[in-house]
């Protein structure tokens, strides 16, 4: 009976925070399904209304920005490929960072590892400008590259692989290189292979820290062509009624690889060696 | 020179260990060579300079007519079977195999057939798409064996590749390697700190204490002839009785009883050494042994008692023998089957 009790309880307490979670959220989405004079009327709604497709078509395709030059749909574009370019650039520089501190033995491997490590607490804030500043000097301001090399190192992602690759077992090496193994063939067929699951985890981290920027991109481009989702939240002007089919459509893509991914995602986080 | 040959090779470590001592050793082409003793006494790092795991602090080593000292592992054309196998937990059983032919650039059908040559002869054909986790202990062992095999390499390294399997399977795998490196022929060192395994596999043994050869020979001339206390109490079982003694003009006073013409110059202290299967019993025999534990082996018992002041002294009898807890049994060694050391250097006097 005790049992019941508390497991009703537990149940409860889920359920709650299940709702404080979702329904700002369906609010938001069924509100997005009325026209704009509803909302201004009756104010947000709790069920769906009849201009679903005609608000988010709009969205998509209306041109906004300042100069009428950028639709959401090329935002999205924008998002994307800054996102996966983040996410890809990061795992490799992460991979091969952790490969050379934890392989070569150089003598200073660990300081450097800390040294990398240490980063971390520095916000992305406080080296905005240098950075700006060597983009600028090198043409690269207004560009994908400009976008996605400036945040594609990271160091969390290089602790992680690190971190894994020192659970390999020393044999493993010393057995490859009896097999002819060199060092190159031996991170090819080892241990990428056997960090799939952490890469796969870091990608969708990767992914999500790219698609979430908003300081960077917001410096780097000034050209409209440029702009991405998270930008496009802010700058977004027209009716309450766009603005939340375009908040809503901006959640997509980070559910999206999530869903896709989150079989590897949980294995990859929580993997016990 | 022989197809082996280590010359005055040392290890130091960085932290300043001397693993290695000045060792030199050959071995022949085709010969199986074990290397045994105490963990720690720096066999597994005289194997790893062979494989080039570890850099040679001093000395050299040749195969084959060449200077390894440099060349790099993967260049070496050794096969090692690691203590935990090392297979690749990411490749099936197949490409374990042929992961190392990969590497030297041979074409697909000869990998084919090489596998699955060295499959059948280990008998793992039925398994070749099964990944490593998806096999028994012995099952890996051969999985490991077979990927040396498959090199067919100047020389086969094995790091005591027993020690993980049940005793069973360890003495079923110790026939098997003996049998397919007679078949074989690969030259081979064998390492492990088992001296059953090591006398019942070596064409010849180096008996290694302190990153020393203590002694080199067939194991049979180990056996019969330990060159040292150390050798002595390592090779055999149960273990050598060691008992302290002094010898005087030809004769050997020890507790309580006496060796007269005895064939050494030496005078002083030593230890007399005297295997439990060299004891026979007979009247007014030179030892009386108090009997205080019976161990029951089927074939022979192993009866252990006290001397006077030695205790936990070993005598092997005949198993058809009953012997009870209690009794007195007189012992006479065999003729000459006993071992004189000198007390303090360990070195071999009779």
């Amino acid at each position: 009976m005790t049992r019941l009790i508390t497991s009703g309880f537990s149940h409860f307490i889920l359920f709650i925070g299940i709702l404080i979670m979702i329904v700002p959220v369906w609010m938001i989405f069924a509100s997005s399904t009325h026209t704009g004079l509803t909302i201004n009327t009756h104010g947000l709604q709790m069920f769906l209304g009849d201009s679903f497709y005609e608000n988010y078509m709009r969205v998509l395709l209306y041109k906004g920005g300042f100069f009428k030059e950028i639709t959401a749909l090329k935002m999205f574009l924008n998002s994307f490929i800054m996102a996966t370019g983040v996410a890809i650039l990061s795992v490799i520089t992460s991979l091969m960072a952790a490969y050379a501190l934890v392989y070569y033995r150089t003598k200073y491997a660990t300081l450097l590892f800390w040294i990398i490590f240490v980063t971390i607490l520095v916000p992305l804030e406080l080296r905005i400008f240098p950075t700006y500043s060597v983009m600028a000097e090198l043409n690269l301001v207004n560009s994908y590259f400009g976008l996605i090399v400036p945040i594609s190192a990271s160091a969390i992602a290089t602790l992680f692989f690190r971190q894994f690759y020192k659970t390999v077992p020393d044999e493993l090496l010393e057995s490859a290189k009896l097999d002819g193994a060199n060092t190159w063939r031996f991170f090819i067929d080892f241990l990428v292979p056997l960090s799939k699951t952490m890469i796969v985890a870091m990608l969708i981290f990767m992914f999500v820290f790219g698609y979430n920027q908003y300081l960077w991109p917001l410096l780097v481009t000034s050209s409209e062509q440029y702009w991405t989702v998270v930008m496009g939240l802010k700058m977004m002007s027209g009716s309450i009624v766009h603005r939340f089919a375009f908040v809503m459509m901006s959640m997509v893509p980070p559910i999206l690889i999530i869903i896709v991914l989150q079989k590897h995602f949980i294995k990859g986080v929580f993997q016990d060696k | 020179m022989s197809f082996l040959d280590l010359k005055n090779v040392t290890k130091i470590y960085p932290n300043g260990t001397k693993a290695v001592h000045e060792t030199s050793l050959s071995v022949d082409e085709g010969e199986f060579m074990v290397f045994v003793g105490p963990s720690g006494c720096g066999k597994s790092t005289l194997l790893r300079m062979v494989a080039g795991l570890e850099e040679i602090t001093e000395g050299d080593i040749n195969l084959d007519g060449q200077l390894i000292n440099e060349v790099d592992p993967s260049e070496r054309d050794v096969a090692m079977v690691f203590q935990n196998y090392a297979l690749y937990p990411h490749m099936n059983v197949y490409n374990n195999l042929a992961y190392g032919l990969k590497n030297r650039g041979i074409d697909k059908e000869t990998i084919e057939q090489k596998v699955n040559d060295a499959a059948k002869l280990l008998q793992i054909s039925d398994f070749l798409q099964r990944k490593p986790s998806m096999l028994s202990g012995g099952q890996r062992q051969r999985v490991a064996m077979g990927r040396a095999i498959v090199r067919n390499p100047k020389i086969f390294l094995f790091d005591e590749p027993l020690s993980n399997l049940d005793a069973k399977l360890r003495i079923q795998m110790r026939l098997e390697i003996k049998k397919l490196q007679q078949k074989v022929g690969v030259t081979s060192i064998f390492v492990t700190h088992d001296q059953v395994e090591a006398m019942t596999l070596a064409d010849r043994l180096a008996v290694i204490n302190n990153g020393i050869i203590e002694q080199l020979g067939t194991p049979i001339e180990i056996y019969n002839n330990p060159e040292s206390l150390f050798v002595a109490g390592f090779i055999g079982s149960p273990q050598m009785n060691f008992l302290d003694a002094n010898l005087n003009n030809k004769t050997l006073s020890a507790e309580n009883f006496e060796i007269k013409n005895i064939d050494s110059d030496y005078n002083g202290e030593v230890t007399l050494g005297i295997r439990p299967e060299h004891l026979i019993e007979s009247e007014n025999g030179l030892i009386n042994l108090k009997v205080e534990l019976v161990e029951q082996l089927g074939s022979d018992n192993l009866v252990y008692g006290q001397i006077k002041n030695i205790k936990d002294f070993c005598y092997r009898s005949p198993g058809n023998q009953t012997i009870k807890k209690g009794n007195t049994l007189s012992l006479n060694i065999e003729e000459n089957k006993y071992y004189i050391f000198d007390k303090s250097t360990g070195k071999r006097v009779n």
